[in-house]
């Protein structure tokens, strides 16, 4: 079941005035901004569907670059996103799409700076609920409405196993999990949605497990 | 979990408490958190919903200049003391048109379900609070029972004008208003899902066919449409009418009829009343607007 809460029909609060167009609009660009773990130097927004056809109307793009801005669904700052993202320094850039996406509001989102890059797809499925479908083109789905972490490990056995009795020894339930590699033995990801808050020890002791690369909190 | 309406009354029945309540007891195991914590993050929401139809009734206008100002007329109008339809609808109906004329002006509000169909669930509530006068509590129950409906439509049908067609997003609302009035109002579980059933069915086919793709026209008067549709679907099951078809049939009708809905018909602005001239000419000017 895609929805679980009684909040997620009524609310979120939110700066209108689209629930899917603007609020959902805006999580996925936070959610990006908490992947990349920074503000980014540049993004490159390509937009699908409903999203290409009404973007304007609804200031899908606006609450887009709120959401890389770190702007929750109710900041007030949104509405002058665009203005606060040049005055911080992010360039920002659309593009609008023609091709047919699974769902019509899907977005594409392209974030970098000298260091790093990510790309990540996210569908704004209603109500301003939210799935990430795909984050440097490993597919997946994310809710967005309960605490999740990534891991990215190298495909080894044991690892995932080790993961979820760290996670059990915290006494934290895994409620939704997804497991994804590009190739057999090399870099791999773990999706994992939990019921409970994940406190930055716990964290730190999932990092330390062998041949985990990297574990990024992407709902807090 | 509850995933039908026949097993949410079947709950309700069973353990003789309120909808609400259903969704309250299920909100706790969910989210892991005290009644309290949740009554009063549901406090917080309807907050939110008050300041937005205070805000609307005092008069707000859109970027666009194509909404606004509706909800100031209507409440103007029954104080003449001359509508048709009574002054309880019609405060109903000004309530959901000032909630939605905020939403366009880019304001805050409370997605019920979505921001497109803001007005109807607090449009019936606050309309209620002045006839029944319920306590702050009942007033959050109010939210859950229209929650418990919604959270059925949401994952069985849709919630999503892109995917669904309007019939989702005023449709939903206008179903899960109905049968949050009947349960304020006194009237059974049963009575609910009757009303959010009879409600329902003449939201289906509904499209979504935004002018120039922006959440104003039609979109504020189909909810003032889909709170005066909750009020008479409420009435009706207050009534004791009942559906011929089962409220968990009329949502999966709901669900298909979206499916089947052509994509210039579901939220891109490129049919129906957005492709009429004037909807094209109105478009037209905005976008021109945009680029001066």
């Amino acid at each position: 079941m895609k929805y679980r809460s009684a909040f997620d029909i009524i609310g979120p609060i939110m700066i209108g005035p689209s629930s899917s167009h603007t609020a959902g609009a805006a999580r996925i660009g936070r959610i990006a901004r908490k992947l990349f773990g920074r503000q980014p130097k540049k993004a490159e927004i390509s937009l699908y569907g409903s999203f290409a056809k009404t973007y304007k109307g609804h200031a899908t793009d606006v609450a887009i670059v709120g959401g890389l801005l770190d702007f929750d669904t109710f900041d007030e700052r949104i509405p002058q996103s665009f203005t606060l993202a040049k005055d911080l320094g992010m360039e920002v850039q659309f593009k609008i799409e023609e091709s047919v996406t699974d769902h019509p509001n899907t977005v594409k989102i392209h974030l970098h700076d000298e260091k790093k890059e990510l790309e990540l797809v996210g569908v704004s499925i209603g109500g301003g609920m939210v799935e990430i479908t795909e984050l440097n083109s490993f597919k997946f789905r994310l809710s967005g409405e309960s605490p999740a972490i990534l891991v990215v490990h190298n495909d080894q056995f044991g690892v995932i196993s080790a993961v979820s009795t760290e996670l059990a020894k915290q006494q934290i339930n895994i409620s939704h999990m997804e497991v994804s590699r590009k190739k057999k033995g090399q870099m791999a990801m773990m999706v994992i949605e939990v019921d409970e808050k994940i406190d930055e020890f716990v964290l730190k002791k999932l990092e330390a497990l062998p041949n985990i690369t990297e574990v990024i909190v992407m709902v807090e | 979990m509850f995933r039908s309406v026949s097993e949410l009354v079947e709950i309700a029945e069973k353990e003789k408490i309120k909808i609400a309540q259903v969704m309250i007891r299920q909100e706790i195991k969910v989210a892991g958190l005290s009644q309290e914590e949740i009554m009063k993050k549901m406090d917080g929401n309807l907050t939110v919903m008050e300041q937005a139809v205070e805000r609307g009734l005092n008069g707000v206008k859109s970027v666009t200049g194509l909404t606004g100002g509706d909800a100031v007329l209507l409440q103007k109008y029954i104080k003449t003391g001359k509508s048709l339809a009574g002054n309880f609808l019609l405060d109903a109906v000004s309530k959901a048109v000032a909630t939605n004329e905020v939403n366009a002006a880019m304001g805050t509000i409370c997605a019920t379900p979505t921001a497109g169909s803001a007005g109807v669930v607090p449009g019936t509530l606050f309309a209620l609070k002045e006839k029944l006068n319920p306590t702050r509590t009942e007033m959050i129950e109010f939210l859950f029972t229209a929650a418990a409906f919604g959270f059925v439509v949401a994952n069985n049908a849709s919630i999503s004008g892109a995917a669904g067609g309007c019939q989702a997003e005023v449709g939903s609302a206008s179903g899960m208003a109905a049968a949050a009035i009947v349960e304020m109002a006194g009237g059974s579980p049963r009575q609910c899902a009757e009303a959010m059933a009879i409600s329902l069915k003449n939201m289906l086919g509904l499209v979504c066919d935004p002018v120039a793709g922006l959440v104003e026209v039609p979109c504020v008067k189909r909810n003032a449409m889909g709170a005066a549709n909750a009020i008479t679907a409420a009435d009706m099951a207050l009534a004791g009418i009942t559906s011929r078809i089962p409220c968990d049939e009329v949502i999966q009708a709901m669900f298909i009829i979206g499916q089947s809905m052509p994509a210039a018909h579901r939220e891109t602005g490129l049919g129906g009343l957005a492709a009429t001239p004037t909807g094209k000419m109105l478009a037209a000017n905005i976008l021109n607007k945009d680029k001066k």
